[in-house]
């Protein structure tokens, strides 16, 4: 694809619904909460919904009421200083860290938490992890297992959580270990692997368990800059394939590229939000003409 | 670089190999020679000592009786290790756990078993049956509550008598493997928290239960950092077991082999006969943990494939370096 083409022509092919007309074109979702085009969307037709996210650490506020709407099939970079919040509230939407004000819905479903007759009921331990099965995470620093093989780190969730055939699990595996190009590393373990390499397992793994949304929290900062391209293009080729991606990042190339929406975070609040390009070319906040000054 | 290397010689020659005259270490000689000198008293002094009595060592040390008692010590160990090492992981998880009821139960019996000595325990397994004629198990406080509500019920589903349940040989191993779980439990929770937290934090995001998490993630890398003190406690164990000659257990290896020493007034070779029977135990149990750490290395940096990538780096870097120097 050339550089100037914008990224939503090449995804009108894709499965999933082309986001930017009106959510009435959209392949609908199965709530039919349709509503008319101007109105705020509602979270059963959508992918992640915040409302007011707020989350402290002891009497360190770093979330300070974040209000965000992903779209199925939309790719949406969020920038911003460190200790802006942005990991904090990724991991606030994986479960990781409990919130403690706001709401939270993740494909139609409050994430933690059970809503009934207005009272919020926690969710046990089990229903936490079938919640997170549909949420697939990449981590700054891989987190691979060392002690599994890269195909194994692959198999190990779908064949033990969703206890799928192990036959099938492991085609499917080698399937795609092949697409993020590691057909001849199935075998090796982490430790014999490039950062570039254990980063492109970790995705392969994570969409093992066939997430409908994946969150990539800073996956390239752990890098040699040589293997940053490799990972950026595994992610770009998902994103492609209609993948609903959440990606906190620093490489602005790849929001404009590749992001449908680039979220500006600073001091636990988003700033500015709206298509990458224009946040990139015309800042509005002067914090974020600030940012990009300096990255850019 | 490309500008720089054409512009130079092309073949410039490869120095040859440095053949330097290594640094004299007479230091070495001396402590050598001084060594040999003192290994060379002791062996003579072992040989010609007529204390030892190598005879009569050799003649008794591999009786039937004693051979008896070795078997009794290796069962001793390995059953309390067992024992412990599996209560022992069950209760660093409990103390790890976010219920304090369960994590406070854990602490209370660390704390006791850790401070009971295990000499006294052991004895004291053995008194048992003073505490408790019989085993009974059934509902709890039954024939309070009989007393109670003026009613004969009896809760008891079966019994036994203690004296038949707890053998010499069930206490001695009772009091060693319940002592053992206490200072395993502590191993294992070092070995669960040196794992990095993104491990768990990885798979959780996987959707795996938190007893997942722990059995296939957490205590395979854990047991990296377990099984070096479970060696030592393996080991100290295998002595540890002559303390149930106090219980009493008779049929325990230091127990016959001093009831030998004792009854043919040559104590001192029997002493010298239970040294070589623990040292070669314990070198067999070496052996052993060398092939159980090889196993858990696995995927570890520094085995296999990863090494020789490093050594090649590390020769990339040096023929980097020689270009550099060409220039």
């Amino acid at each position: 694809m050339s550089g100037n083409e914008p990224v939503d022509d090449a995804r009108e092919g894709a499965p999933e619904p082309a986001k930017d007309a009106g959510p009435a074109k959209d392949a609908a979702p199965p709530e039919g909460a349709a509503g008319g085009a101007g109105q705020a969307p509602d979270a059963s037709e959508l992918m992640v919904k915040a409302e007011q996210v707020h989350k402290s650490f002891g009497r360190l506020e770093v979330l300070k009421g974040i209000d965000l709407n992903v779209r199925p099939g939309e790719v949406m970079c969020v920038i911003g200083p460190s200790g802006s919040g942005k990991s904090t509230f990724l991991r606030c939407v994986n479960h990781l860290e409990k919130i403690d004000a706001g709401r939270l819905w993740v494909n139609g479903h409050l994430v933690g938490y059970r809503e009934k007759g207005g009272r919020l009921y926690e969710l046990r331990d089990r229903e936490v992890s079938a919640q997170r099965r549909e949420i697939g995470m990449v981590f700054q620093r891989f987190n691979l297992f060392p002690h599994m093989t890269a195909l194994e780190n692959v198999m190990e969730a779908p064949c033990g959580v969703k206890r799928q055939p192990k036959a099938q699990v492991r085609e499917r595996a080698l399937k795609l270990l092949d697409r993020v190009g590691l057909a001849d590393k199935v075998h090796g373990y982490p430790a014999q692997l490039s950062g570039g390499q254990q980063q492109r397992v970790a995705i392969a793994r994570a969409l093992a368990m066939e997430p409908a949304l994946m969150l990539f929290d800073e996956p390239t900062s752990a890098l040699d800059p040589e293997l940053v391209g490799d990972v950026l293009e595994v992610m770009k080729q998902l994103a492609l394939d209609g993948m609903t991606m959440v990606v906190v990042t620093h490489e602005i190339g790849f929001a404009r590229e590749v992001g449908d929406s680039l979220v500006f975070m600073d001091g636990g609040r988003v700033l500015e939000e709206g298509r990458p390009r224009e946040v990139l070319a015309n800042p509005r906040h002067p914090r974020t003409r600030d940012f990009l000054s300096k990255v850019l | 670089m490309t500008d720089l290397s054409k512009s130079g010689e092309p073949e410039r020659a490869r120095p040859e190999a440095i053949k330097a005259v290594p640094v004299r270490h007479p230091g070495r000689w001396v402590a050598t020679v001084v060594l040999l000198v003192l290994a060379a008293m002791f062996v003579h002094m072992l040989v010609t000592n007529k204390a030892f009595d190598w005879s009569f060592i050799v003649d008794n040390a591999f009786r039937p009786n004693i051979v008896e008692g070795v078997r009794t010590t290796v069962l001793l160990t390995v059953f309390a290790m067992v024992i412990g090492i599996l209560l022992g992981a069950v209760l660093a998880v409990m103390r790890l756990s976010p219920n304090p009821l369960v994590s406070g139960t854990s602490w209370l019996y660390t704390w006791f078993f850790r401070a009971a000595p295990r000499l006294v325990l052991a004895i004291l397994f053995g008194n048992m049956a003073i505490l408790y004629a019989k085993v009974e198990f059934g509902l709890p406080f039954d024939a309070q509550l009989a007393d109670l509500l003026g009613v004969d019920i009896d809760g008891t589903l079966f019994s036994i008598n203690t004296r038949t349940f707890l053998t010499g040989f069930m206490a001695g191993l009772l009091a060693l493997a319940l002592s053992e779980a206490a200072y395993m439990a502590e191993i294992v929770r070092a070995g669960i928290m040196s794992v990095d937290p993104g491990q768990s934090e990885a798979a959780a995001a996987l959707g795996m239960s938190r007893l997942r998490i722990m059995r296939r993630v957490v205590l395979p890398q854990a047991m990296r950092v377990i099984i070096p003190p479970t060696g030592n406690e393996t080991i100290a164990m295998l002595k540890d077991t002559s303390l149930v000659a106090f219980v009493p257990v008779t049929n325990e290896l230091f127990f016959r082999l001093q009831a030998v020493g004792n009854r043919t007034f040559h104590p001192f070779p029997m002493l010298v006969a239970a040294v070589g029977w623990y040292v070669a135990i314990t070198s067999v149990l070496l052996v052993g943990q060398y092939f159980i750490e090889r196993h858990f290395a696995r995927g570890a940096a520094g085995q296999g494939d990863a090494r020789q990538r490093g050594r090649l780096r590390v020769r990339g870097i040096g023929f980097g370096g020689g270009g550099g120097g060409a220039s």
